[in-house]
């Protein structure tokens, strides 16, 4: 109030306070900007020097004080890394795990939602709290369990055990998806109805192209989470032949250990492209799914 | 008689909705029954039994839950996860939040910002590991030649008992991304006459941060701590890849230990009764921090 009261009694308040206002706010979006460029740096540091490293020989690596840009720089850590390790068939393994997840998370969650978001129906809630309550069960407790049937069923060594539960659902996707499914007007499908669509019909004339996004933030997710996903195939998989990309690097690590840093950073640099790459390019998409999970929880 | 008459007070048209409904989640369905009641079960029958990989063994009673108790390892594993959880999430929230709230004002270039500090939260987890153990690197990683450039001592990070745990809370907060994003919807979901108003008023900055702000995003970092809570009592792939537990055990976390008696030493059933406190901890924990939120959660609606 008394900021206001001066204004009004002095003259030509208005220029000067402006004139100082829009100085004041020039200055602090120079230093916002200056404190986000640094952090920026200081964010994309292990990206550079892990880049930096894989173009060094071994002499290079251990150079004191460190080199940025490697001179002269050294390509051959990457054709070695296909020499020490099948990366190629790491590769495969991995996409093979991905893409079948990514299916199964998409089609599985898209129907079940279906069942909790759109048909009343007696015992729906009560199972859904306990779809929650699932998420809150450390995967510790089943971990064993689940070890010791799939190795009763003769599927260790393969990549069932990865890739059949996508298939049976997942309560954070069902969670995130009856959000998106709620929102949808019960008119839609309603009009469908009298025209005589099954509930299918509607799921799919309906539902999925609304909940577009929200699905293709699921099969990010999913590609995600199977890329990077290290425990599973580190209970899994024993055979170098059936590993995926995540298990080999691990692997690499500790069977080089610190003797060739070179090398292994190659490869880490060679695991990250198609992540970041894919990231890049539907970024909208996962921040979305990312700040919904959030927001509505 | 009485069966059924209730049983046809469910009308037709309801005895369909029920079966259409489960028709929908009976995918789920199997797999809740397959992936979680059955090992559920399985796991705390594993607890009363010295089961291992090959025989389920006999049974045992609570012998398990007693040998955790004297074991020294067992402590010391749930100390470094206490301390791990701890740290990481304060300080992971703290950082987020600040890096949220600097990227909820109108900037140009926001976006670009935003991207770079998401980023690290992409990447796998084992590629993070074996980066950082060159970044920390004793003797030739980046930071200790930053740290000498400064004139700052230099650490031994992953080789040091003192600084291992200290490396692996950076290596997280470094991956801070996901909270940030989380934070920063909460941000930008705030009115922006409230804030319009407080200014009228005379409120600075800092002060509509605090007021304003901060009592707004309650809800967001009550589920943002929860959520961290939750996966750092479970810290696995990081010490698991980069310290292996070491050195002196500084980083042997709850979830490699149980691990380690799992599947290197074969003993199951002890491990199952690990899982099983940590699950008993992980609700407690959750349960605390749920009750404390009424006192300081603020609900808009």
């Amino acid at each position: 109030m008394a900021l206001s009261d001066y204004r009004q009694s002095t003259t030509s308040p208005q220029a000067v306070g402006g004139q100082r206002k829009r100085t004041r706010r020039t200055v602090t979006t120079v230093v916002r900007h200056v404190v986000l460029v640094l952090l920026s740096l200081l964010f994309l540091t292990p990206f550079v020097w892990m880049v930096s490293t894989s173009l060094k020989t071994n002499e290079q690596v251990v150079e004191w004080p460190p080199r940025w840009i490697p001179n002269p720089l050294q390509p051959s850590n990457y054709s070695g890394v296909f020499e020490t390790v099948p990366l190629l068939t790491y590769a495969k393994n991995t996409l093979i795990v991905t893409l079948f997840s990514v299916i199964g998370a998409v089609v599985s969650n898209a129907l079940v939602a279906y069942g909790f978001a759109r048909i009343q129906w007696r015992g729906r809630e009560v199972l859904f709290i306990i779809t929650l309550g699932t998420l809150m069960l450390p995967f510790q407790v089943t971990m064993i369990p689940l070890f010791i049937m799939f190795t009763k069923m003769g599927w260790v060594n393969t990549f069932f055990p990865l890739i059949v539960p996508s298939f049976l659902g997942n309560a954070f996707y069902i969670f995130l998806l009856r959000q998106v499914y709620l929102g949808i007007s019960e008119n839609y499908s309603e009009a469908a109805r009298i025209e005589g669509a099954s509930d299918l019909q509607i799921l799919w004339y309906v539902i999925v192209p609304l909940a577009r996004p929200a699905l293709l933030s699921i099969a990010l997710f999913q590609y995600l989470a199977s890329w990077n996903d290290f425990l599973g195939p580190l209970l899994y998989l024993n055979d170098e032949s059936k590993f995926t990309l995540a298990l080999g690097l691990a692997n690499m690590q500790s069977a080089l250990g610190l003797s060739d840093f070179g090398q292994i950073m190659a490869a880490a640099t060679m695991i990250l492209i198609p992540v970041i790459g894919v990231f890049m390019f539907t970024q909208r998409y996962f921040l979305e799914g990312i700040a919904a999970s959030g927001l509505k929880g | 008689m009485a069966l059924v008459t209730k049983k046809s007070g469910v009308s037709r048209r309801e005895r369909q909705a029920i079966f259409r409904g489960l028709l929908f989640v009976s995918p789920w369905l199997v797999g809740l029954l397959w992936f979680y009641v059955y090992p559920f079960f399985a796991s705390l029958y594993y607890s009363f039994h010295n089961t291992t990989p090959f025989a389920t063994g006999a049974f045992t009673g609570l012998e398990n839950y007693r040998l955790l108790l004297s074991d020294p390892l067992f402590w010391k594993s749930l100390l470094n996860t206490f301390y791990y959880t701890g740290v990481a999430v304060v300080l992971g929230n703290l950082f987020a939040l600040a890096l949220a709230l600097l990227l909820s004002q109108n900037l140009r270039g926001m976006t670009f910002y935003r991207t770079i500090f998401y980023l690290p939260s992409i990447v796998p987890f084992v590629a993070v590991s074996v980066v950082w153990i060159w970044i920390l690197h004793p003797q030739y990683g980046i930071v200790n030649y930053a740290l000498e450039w400064l004139g700052l001592p230099t650490l031994g990070w992953f080789s040091d008992p003192l600084w291992a745990m200290p490396g692996l809370i950076i290596v997280s907060l470094w991956g801070t991304g996901n909270m940030m994003i989380i934070y920063l919807a909460g941000l930008l979901d705030i009115p922006k006459e409230l804030h319009e108003a407080a200014t009228i008023d005379g409120a600075t900055a800092w002060q509509r941060t605090l007021r304003i702000t901060i009592p707004l995003l309650t809800p967001i970092i009550l589920f943002n701590v929860v959520i961290g809570l939750i996966g750092g009592l479970q810290y696995f792939v990081q010490p698991y890849i980069i310290t292996g537990g070491g050195p002196a055990d500084a980083t042997l976390v709850y979830a490699l230990y149980l691990y380690q008696n799992a599947f290197s030493y074969f003993r199951m059933g002890y491990a199952s009764a690990m899982a099983w406190v940590l699950f008993v901890i992980i609700m407690i924990v959750t349960l605390l921090v749920f009750r404390s939120s009424g006192r300081w959660v603020f609900y808009r609606h």
